[in-house]
């Protein structure tokens, strides 16, 4: 069966005929709720327009609360108003054409050139905006009817809905809507099509309405609150509104009231439906709620991020979800995640009972509410029923072929997992359940990266998959392993992070050796059954063993962040392993692993990369204290004396040199900005001394300088920071100078230009700040917390404009990239039609590897 | 090597030149000359061109050869010409065959070719695959790591140029000037070679107002307003001080310009009124005496190659591109506008892919550069360069409903009933919004079972 496709939506003003056409009751009571608490009849909530009270049937279309969708109502106003969404272009409208007989004032021959180009731009599914922009320049500046010879006046337009017609004697005279509404009527059909309308869909004076479309009751439900008492939607308050002054206007107008009461009377009117439709019009007080809050009417239900467009229509509500904290796991598969089973009981998947799982199901449905049940059954009738602690025996035992079984959440079921903000497709990924106690959802640490995710309180949302297609989908498309190299840069974007780098840097670092006992404790959570002989019997190699987890055949050859790394034959023969080799976003051998031997090869890989790190670095013991930053006291004084001290020599001198006016401005620098560029480079460098020192008498057994260099966490810099030098503040890029007038804080003298005054930290963490190196620290600090939170304002829009204007691109069959209507893009996608993801490391094709493996022979890069 | 051909097999030869991509005039004269004759081949005297002359040679040789046989540059040439791969790929295939070709057979040629079409085919996109999102998240990810800050650029005391996500945004914005417009001006002949050539440059490149080159004075004493010339200045910019009264007089500020014996420039004023004054004391100070209008500074720099380039602040392409010594085919500035405008909407879309690229680098960010092609393809897609946001690509679309639910929604659905437009429901947005499958991807292709 195929599903129906809505083709098109077509827009357009509705005509007073369309209105009361499409009209289930004309309104004439402002009044909405009887005495007796039901809807009376011709008022506002009208039994005939939908129903939103329990037990009450629709008296249009006899259907219940939830199944009528609602029907319009109407009101005859009792003169016409203006429209003020159209209000300028009535005006525009009013201005290009003649006042007698309603032709545009063109001359036949441009007319047809217009339209001509109208038709043109139409048919390019372009904007005729700046055509018609055109014709409105062209025709007012005719002041005679080239038809009828009348002789034109200016039309004024006051703000919102008011014009005013000024003949040559000054004399002013206002155009009522009635007015209004007769000369657009005069327009002809034939010259509409010149303002870029289609007359079929909207004549000119249907911009003056007549009659006022009464939205169903149930698009502007009633509440009732805690009293009992009813509070009516803003909407409902602004059409009993238009309803009373409706009503005044024709009593006072039958009554034959003096003309300045009429027409106060009809500006209120006009004021009323202006403010339905759109209650922020400048000019107009908004119109106002008892309590002083400004009514929420037509426009505003619909624009703005939570309006009707972007809150409701482009972002819906879904069921079947669940969201709570996250924590690691890092015995779980990479593609698992660990569920609690309070959600698990709560999240359904409905099972279609056939022949073949008719027992499975019964078994199911008889554990009721116990972990592997069931929560409903639906009977062959469509009947829904709650399974229960009295019912689940029976239902169980009447359970037949046709019924349907909504069953928990089980192991090893397909949902989608997913981390705001989703800023790419691989913050939304498919994985197997696995139903855990405790609660929160468990997820390998691997996996972090493409959902930028961390354990420090973070929330995730998971998705069940109601149907069969849509378990399909995710499962090719959406799965974890599927999703290993990023589309962004065509690399893993899944890897070992942290102590995963750590482990198997330290496992592959050196020689190390294992005695059989400690292999086989290393591998106990990795399917291996051939240990192999030990490289130097009876000890096995650390690179040995992490060779076991390779698939076998690998050949690979790459720079490491050490050293260069050969892979033979699946065996590690030189090389340590690091963030280049398994990390993510780099993670070399993942991604050799994923296209020469398939995703599920590389899911395994990452397994069991991630486990032998685990175990390794448990074995081995790894820890990070403030004692590692210690510096012996011949380095302390070097970084002290060497570096920074001599840094600050030179500051002096720099700033000496200034004061003598002998310091050489650099081309196109004033001396100032000069003196301040070479301070901060001296002091750049004096902290990049320091902690050069500091590396030297921190050998890469330190904790700290092992993980910035094996790539698994931290930079030499931070360490340097901690151990050495903290070194220069700034904002903006330039030292601090912001504070009191000609220096900084009070602690130092007016114009001190030295290093320390202008936020150089010489101390390091582990020695702590002075009072003044600490306020510095704070400043720079500062800037950085403004800079992340203007950043992301800044980049979700940035993202959201890039979406939106990007989102209909496809390939097409034949290679080339359109949009919508077809157009061409890019002949050939990307020039060369390579997906980037399916490349090699970033690379189309890896060349040097297939002469290597064709000749033996290397290229070199 | 020589060998005397039949008239067929020079035929057949020749075709295959003209197959394996060599240039037809080539092969033209290859015939002209020697296909009626048969005579021993000697390519040497006859063509110029001496890659095209090897090549040719060895395709002359390789007929009747064996599958082992020794590989020719003209082989590869051939083989990788032949080969249904794009450019880019060619090229590097091509160079790296060549490095290695004594140790290549024919067959193992073959054997490469075969295997990196084979994997160019896998590396294919799949029909359908909504690129344009990916491109916009594969650009949109990373702006959240990147930098709001303005950085400095080669080396100390140089330009200061928007970088990081501000950048990003103004080259999406396609905004008529950047903040901070720059050029690089790589340099011709000796220009490129000696740095004091390179550095005149710069002074007939940078403007240079009265301003600049001393002081100007309104006095209110003489109504007049006087010009005083620092010789340092006039020599450092190679100005005389004739140059500077010439301007003077040919701005015609109205006043009569006379030279006083202490150095110093006069300019009356007609009118002796005291505004006239000040506006002939601006309109002094702000003549241009050289130099190109907008270029506030340029400073020369060393390229990779050891060539000698300058870099400005502020940008005149055109202008720029006409001055001696500017090697115009290699300048460029980062005014995607000012490119459009000068060398048309492909250089345009060049422009925007490499400034992008430049950015994404320079915060340390791997993006593939077919995202940025693509985004920069979509801004130029009909002959302008059209801004991503309201006015222009999102602004643009067919879809009323997916305009609605960007900005100004209100807006764009009255003027949608006016022109009694239809949504024909092809985008993504329109099909969120009424809840029906996005004709993308896997929603474009439907099975029916029968």
């Amino acid at each position: 069966m195929r599903t129906k496709r809505i083709k098109g939506i077509k827009f357009g003003l509705l005509s007073p005929t369309e209105i009361r056409r499409m009209s289930a009751a004309k309104i004439i009571t402002a009044d909405t709720y009887g005495e007796d608490g039901f809807p009376i009849e011709m008022g506002l909530v009208n039994q005939r327009i939908g129903v939103i009270d329990p037990g009450l049937r629709c008296k249009t279309c006899g259907g219940r609360m939830g199944e009528c969708p609602g029907h319009f109502g109407h009101i005859e106003l009792a003169a016409p108003v203006i429209h003020v969404g159209y209000a300028k272009l009535i005006y525009r409208m009013l201005s290009a054409t003649c006042r007698k007989c309603g032709r545009v004032l063109l001359e036949e021959k441009e007319k047809k050139r217009f339209l001509a180009e109208i038709e043109r731009q139409k048919e390019k599914q372009a904007d005729v905006g700046d055509v018609v922009k055109q014709v409105f320049k062209e025709a007012v500046k005719n002041a005679v009817c080239m038809y009828c010879g009348e002789h034109q006046k200016v039309i004024k337009y006051d703000k919102p809905t008011t014009y005013i017609e000024i003949d040559e004697e000054e004399k002013k005279r206002r155009l009522m809507p009635t007015d209004v509404r007769e000369r657009l009527e005069r327009i002809p059909d034939e010259d509409i099509a010149l303002f870029g309308m289609d007359p079929k869909s909207a004549r000119p004076e249907w911009m003056v309405l007549t009659v006022l479309p009464v939205p169903p009751v149930t698009a502007r439900p009633s509440i009732t609150l805690e009293s009992g008492q009813r509070s009516e939607d803003d909407l409902t308050h602004k059409l009993v509104d238009i309803i009373r002054i409706n009503q005044r206007f024709m009593e006072n107008r039958d009554a034959g009231a003096p003309q300045l009461i009429i027409e106060d009377l009809w500006e209120l009117l006009q004021y009323h439906v202006s403010t339905y439709f759109n209650n922020e019009i400048p000019g107009l007080p908004p119109a106002r709620h008892r309590s002083g809050r400004p009514l929420k009417t037509m426009e505003q239900r619909l624009k703005g991020k939570e309006g009707r467009f972007r809150g409701s229509l482009s972002g819906k509500r879904v069921n079947f979800s669940a969201r709570t904290v996250i924590s690691p796991d890092p015995d779980i598969d990479i593609d698992e995640v660990g569920v609690p089973e309070e959600i698990a009981k709560e999240l359904t998947i409905t099972v279609n009972v056939t022949e073949r799982n008719l027992e499975s199901m019964r078994e199911t449905v008889r554990r009721g509410k116990r972990h592997p049940g069931a929560n409903y059954v639906r009977r062959a009738d469509g009947k829904k029923v709650k399974i229960t602690e009295i019912n689940y025996g029976m239902l169980a035992d009447e359970l037949d072929i046709g019924w349907k079984v909504e069953r928990h959440l089980r192991d090893g079921d397909i949902v989608l997992f997913n981390r705001q903000p989703s800023l790419h497709r691989v913050s939304i990924m498919a994985h197997r359940v696995r139903v855990m106690p405790g609660k929160t959802f468990r997820l390998n640490p691997t996996v972090c990266p493409p959902y930028n995710a961390d354990y420090d309180g973070d929330e995730m949302n998971l998705h069940v998959l109601q149907t069969e297609e849509a378990r399909a989908e995710a499962r090719i498309l959406m799965a974890v392993e599927r999703n290993i190299i990023s589309p962004r840069f065509g690399r893993p974007i899944i890897g070992g992070i942290h102590d995963y780098i750590t482990g198997l840097f330290l496992l592959t670092w050196g020689e190390k050796k294992f005695e059989r006992e400690e292999v086989l404790a290393l591998l106990r959570k990795i399917d291996i059954d051939d240990l192999g002989k030990p490289a130097e019997a009876p000890y096995w190699t650390g690179k040995q063993i992490f060779s076991m987890i390779l698939p076998k055949g690998l050949n690979l050859q790459f720079r490491g962040r050490i050293n260069d790394v050969i892979i033979r034959e699946g065996e590690l023969i030189s090389g340590v392993i690091d963030e280049a080799a398994i990390g993510s976003f780099k993670g070399i051998i993942i991604d050799r692993i994923f296209r020469q031997y398939g995703e599920k090869a590389a899911k395994k890989f990452i397994n069991d990369a991630s486990r032998l790190a685990i175990n390794y670095i448990l074995h081995a013991g790894f820890s990070f204290g403030i004692s590692d930053e210690d510096i012996p006291k011949e380095g302390e004084e070097q970084i002290r004396e060497e570096a920074v001290r001599e840094a600050e020599h030179k500051v002096e001198e720099l700033i000496r040199a200034y004061e003598a006016e002998e310091l050489e401005a650099l081309p196109g620098r004033t001396l100032e900005e000069t003196l301040e560029l070479l301070i901060m480079q001296e002091l750049g460098r004096a902290r990049d001394e320091a902690g050069d020192i500091a590396e030297r008498y921190l050998g890469i057994e330190n904790a700290a300088v092992l993980m910035a260099k094996s790539g698994a966490r931290g930079s030499m810099l931070n360490l340097t920071q901690m151990a050495a030098c903290v070194g220069q503040q700034s904002v903006r890029g330039e030292r601090i100078r912001r504070g009191y007038q000609g220096r900084t804080l009070p602690h130092f003298k007016s114009g001190d230009l030295s290093a320390d005054a202008h936020g150089f930290v010489r101390a390091s963490f582990k020695d702590g700040l002075s009072p003044t190196e600490y306020f510095f620290h704070a400043v720079g600090g500062r800037e950085a917390l403004v800079d992340t939170a203007v950043r992301t304002s800044q980049s979700g829009y940035f993202q959201r404009r890039l979406i939106n204007a990007l989102q209909d691109l496809e390939v097409k069959n034949d290679g080339t990239v359109r949009e919508t209507r077809d157009t061409i893009v890019q002949f050939k996608y990307g020039e060369d039609s390579v997906d980037p993801s399916k490349g090699e490391y970033g690379k189309v094709v890896d060349i040097d590897e297939i002469i290597r493996e064709a000749t033996g022979a290397e290229v070199g890069a | 090597m020589r060998r005397v051909l039949t008239a067929e097999e020079k035929e057949e030869v020749a075709e295959e030149l003209v197959r394996a991509g060599i240039e037809e005039e080539i092969v033209e004269q290859i015939k002209e000359e020697f296909i009626p004759a048969e005579l021993t081949i000697e390519f040497d005297e006859l063509l110029g061109m001496q890659i095209e002359e090897e090549y040719a040679r060895d395709i002359m040789m390789m007929q009747g050869r064996g599958e082992e046989g020794e590989v020719k540059l003209g082989d590869i040439e051939l083989k990788v010409n032949k080969s249904k791969l794009p450019e880019r790929i060619k090229g590097e295939l091509r160079k790296k065959l060549r490095a290695v070709r004594n140790k290549l057979s024919r067959r193992k040629l073959d054997e490469i070719l075969n295997k990196v079409v084979e994997r160019y085919e896998k590396a294919k996109v799949e029909p359908r695959e909504a690129v344009g999102i990916v491109a916009a998240q594969s650009i949109g990810e990373p702006g959240t790591q990147m930098t709001l800050r303005t950085f400095h650029y080669a080396g100390v005391g140089a330009i200061y140029i928007t970088l990081g996500l501000p950048r990003i945004i103004e080259i999406v914005d396609a905004r008529k000037k950047p903040s901070t417009p720059a050029m690089k001006i790589k340099l011709e002949g000796e220009y490129a070679a000696d740095r004091n050539k390179a550095e005149e440059l710069t002074m007939e490149i940078e403007e240079t107002y009265i301003r600049d080159l001393g002081n100007v004075e309104a006095s209110t004493e003489d109504m007049s307003v006087w010009v005083s010339l620092k010789e340092r200045e006039l020599k450092r910019r190679h100005i005389e001080r004739e140059e500077v009264e010439e301007k003077l007089k040919s701005i015609g500020a109205g006043g009569l310009v006379e030279a006083t014996e202490d150095g110093k420039l006069r300019i009356q004023v007609q009118n002796k009124f005291y505004h006239e004054l000040l506006r002939l004391e601006e309109k002094v100070s702000n003549t241009l005496v050289k130099g190109i209008e907008g270029i506030k500074r340029a400073i020369v720099r060393k390229d990779a190659d050891g060539e000698y380039m300058l870099y400005t602040e502020g940008s005149a392409l055109k202008k720029v591109m006409r001055i001696e010594g500017v090697d115009f085919s290699r300048t460029t500035t980062n005014n995607i506008a000012e490119i459009a405008d000068v060398l048309g909407i492909e250089a345009a879309r060049n422009a925007i892919i490499e400034e992008m690229m430049g950015t994404l680098e320079e915060q340390g960010l791997d993006v593939d550069a077919r995202h940025v092609m693509l985004i920069a393809d979509a801004m130029t897609m009909d002959g302008e360069v059209k801004q991503i946001g309201r006015h222009g690509l999102a602004g643009g679309k067919a879809s009323v409903l997916s305009r609605a639910a960007f900005e100004v929604t209100v807006d764009n659905l009255l003027e949608a009933a006016i022109h009694g437009e239809t949504d024909e429901l092809k985008g993504v947005t329109e099909n969120v919004i009424v809840g029906q499958p996005i004709k993308l991807g896997t929603g474009a292709i439907e099975l029916v079972a029968r």
